[in-house]
């Protein structure tokens, strides 16, 4: 007769990502992918030979529109996902972002020697964003509205609808459409630089910790073990605000 | 008399056409053209002809300070000639360092008639910068700095326009480091509107078309949020280039001896700041129409926009940052930045199998129990 292995563990699950958190998730995945493939050729086109007439092609032309409907979904997704912030379960909250006590601090700097410095030490449990994470989308948010302003400032002059010409102000305001094509341009590695973080920490948080942080995205839940779960052992960096 | 340099009763616009010996012809010619430029229905013909004719003609004080007079040459070399003959001429006679008979303390006394005779309606137009750096006095006339100049000829001016970019945003003595801390006017001026006609030069049909709508209206033209009249600056020149349909196809230039420049594709790649230029060059081009930068194979380097030269290289599609140290290229920093996030991620994956080895290892065997006990 075989023993029981004595440790394993009972895990309970967690809905942690919503669905329209997740449909936030992939569609932003989505349009930035194609924002940055299209923004690259945009930036530097790929040099064409062609017999053909310049009237029968449209090449640059294809790449401008999905350019351009790639960012009217980024910037309603985005502000469907700030809605959604005060909206949502209390993993999708505003306040898992932004600092509002100090215990937020504690937590990331937790995180910080847990998981970056690999020091040792009690494994840091979180169900939603960690407070590391949650912090450092705060600043995925910044670039977000960076990118927006600086995007939509650029195409106003060019559109005849009011929502992009509400942005018409940021190129009189910072000095000509070049300086914020600049920015815009710089702007962009910050998301490439942040998708590959990102997706290294969650086949790393995935790995050390196995509790379905890659399929969370997919499912919307993770699972904790139950010891975790009773003595109230996992983190978040900010306790919910008890809704009247 | 001493006022005889600046007569009282000024001739109207018409009478100076006819002594000059235009004939009628001549005169609507121009007046369509110029109801054309600045962006009026045809039917406003009448008005502009009206103006011209009832209308005295403007005294008008025209200061260089920090410039190359390049301004002046684009007004004259107009595509009209009454631009240069009347307007130019006529207007300038008052005050115009450059054009002007007198010299030294007639000059100057001209100028001080001016700006008593006609106070609070003169024309003050500036073309060039004001240098702050030293007390001013990288630009003195007649013994008074630049700013005095100004600040004295703005009091009581009607309208005041900065011709071209050294009086609208500064220009190339401007740029980084900027020695003689040239300032465009609209930054000295206060309490009064600016109507900035920037560009190196200003095309010469735009500079008449703005005189023109202010003697037609009385009141400067409608002015973007810049300052600049939206009949000329509302468009970059991207939009009305005539090699655009190579832009949307995706053909380019790739060097300036290639086929494709040749074939006169687009010259997106090897730099052209038409994308984020606004002017009217595309429409109004140079030198009586005959061509603008891009129909002569270069491309636009946006002299029209405020701080043209820093904004990266002439000939590149600008991502650079001037004054980052070295002029770092976005793309350039961003790989790198790239290779070490990925050296950095390779750097802890391989720690995080050392150092949480028992985490690990607990899950690993954890897992393969539950493997062990399943039946099947």
């Amino acid at each position: 007769m075989k023993t029981k292995f004595l440790h394993v563990h009972r895990l309970r699950r967690v809905y942690v990502w919503e669905l329209p958190v997740r449909y936030y998730h992939w569609l932003n995945a989505l349009a930035i992918i194609v924002l940055i493939i299209t923004g690259f050729f945009i930036a530097n086109p790929l040099a064409i030979q062609s017999h053909q007439e310049a009237a029968n092609q449209f090449t640059m032309g294809w790449v401008r529109v999905a350019h351009f409907i790639a960012s009217y979904i980024f910037f309603f997704n985005f502000l469907f996902r700030i809605y959604w912030g005060f909206v949502g379960n209390k993993y999708a909250n505003w306040n898992q972002f932004i600092p509002t006590s100090k215990k937020f601090f504690r937590e990331m700097w937790h995180v910080f020697k847990i998981d970056i410095l690999m020091m040792r030490g009690k494994e840091h449990i979180s169900i939603g964003h960690n407070a590391m994470a949650g912090f450092i989308y705060f600043f995925t948010f910044l670039a977000f509205l960076v990118q927006c302003l600086t995007g939509f400032g650029l195409y106003a002059s060019m559109s005849t609808w009011w929502l992009p010409k509400l942005f018409a102000w940021v190129p009189f305001m910072f000095g000509g459409d070049s300086f914020i094509r600049t920015v815009h341009h710089w702007s962009m590695w910050f998301f490439i630089l942040f998708a590959v973080i990102h997706v290294y920490l969650v086949f790393y948080h995935d790995y050390v910790e196995g509790r379905g942080e890659i399929s969370s995205m997919g499912g919307g839940w993770k699972f904790i073990e139950e010891e975790v779960f009773q003595n109230e052992e996992h983190h978040t960096p900010n306790e919910p605000k008890n809704k009247a | 008399m001493s006022n005889e340099l600046v007569p009282m009763k000024q001739p109207t616009y018409y009478e100076e056409v006819e002594r000059k010996g235009y004939s009628r012809r001549d005169f609507l010619q121009f007046v369509s053209m110029m109801t054309a430029f600045i962006g009026l229905e045809n039917s406003a013909m009448g008005q502009v002809a009206k103006a011209l004719e009832t209308q005295p003609r403007l005294p008008v004080i025209w200061l260089h300070f920090q410039e190359c007079t390049c301004c002046s040459e684009s007004f004259i070399r107009s595509s009209h000639p009454i631009v240069a003959d009347i307007l130019l001429d006529k207007i300038s006679l008052d005050y115009t360092e450059t054009l002007m008979a007198a010299s030294g303390f007639q000059a100057e006394k001209c100028l001080q008639d001016t700006m008593t005779k006609y106070k609070g309606k003169y024309i003050l137009c500036v073309e060039g910068s004001v240098p702050m750096g030293a007390d001013g006095v990288y630009c003195m006339i007649g013994g008074k700095t630049s700013l005095q100049i100004l600040e004295e000829a703005a009091e009581n001016a009607q309208a005041i326009i900065a011709w071209g970019s050294c009086a609208s945003n500064g220009c190339v003595q401007s740029a980084k480091p900027n020695p003689t801390k040239a300032t465009p006017i609209h930054k000295l001026v206060k309490g009064k509107p600016v109507i900035k006609v920037p560009g190196c030069p200003p095309i010469g049909e735009v500079m008449a078309g703005v005189i023109v709508h202010l003697l037609t209206f009385g009141r400067i033209p409608e002015l973007d949020k810049l300052g600049r009249p939206k009949a000329f600056y509302s468009k970059r020149v991207h939009d009305t280039c005539y090699r655009r349909p190579f832009y949307d196809a995706g053909l380019y230039v790739e060097t300036f001896d290639d086929e494709n420049a040749r074939k006169g594709y687009c010259l997106y790649k090897v730099g052209c700041k038409g994308p984020s230029t606004y002017n009217a060059c595309g429409v109004m081009k140079w030198n009586n129409g005959t061509s603008f930068p891009i129909q002569s194979g270069h491309p636009c380097i946006g002299c029209s926009e405020e701080n043209y030269w820093d904004n990266g290289r002439l000939y590149e599609r600008g991502s650079s940052f001037a004054g980052f140290g070295i002029e770092a290229n976005a793309d350039t920093v961003g790989k790198v930045a790239l290779g070490v996030t990925a050296a950095a991620l390779a750097g802890h994956a391989v720690m995080t199998n050392v150092r949480k080895k028992k985490l690990i290892l607990g899950l690993e065997e954890e897992g393969k129990q539950s493997e062990h006990e399943l039946k099947s």
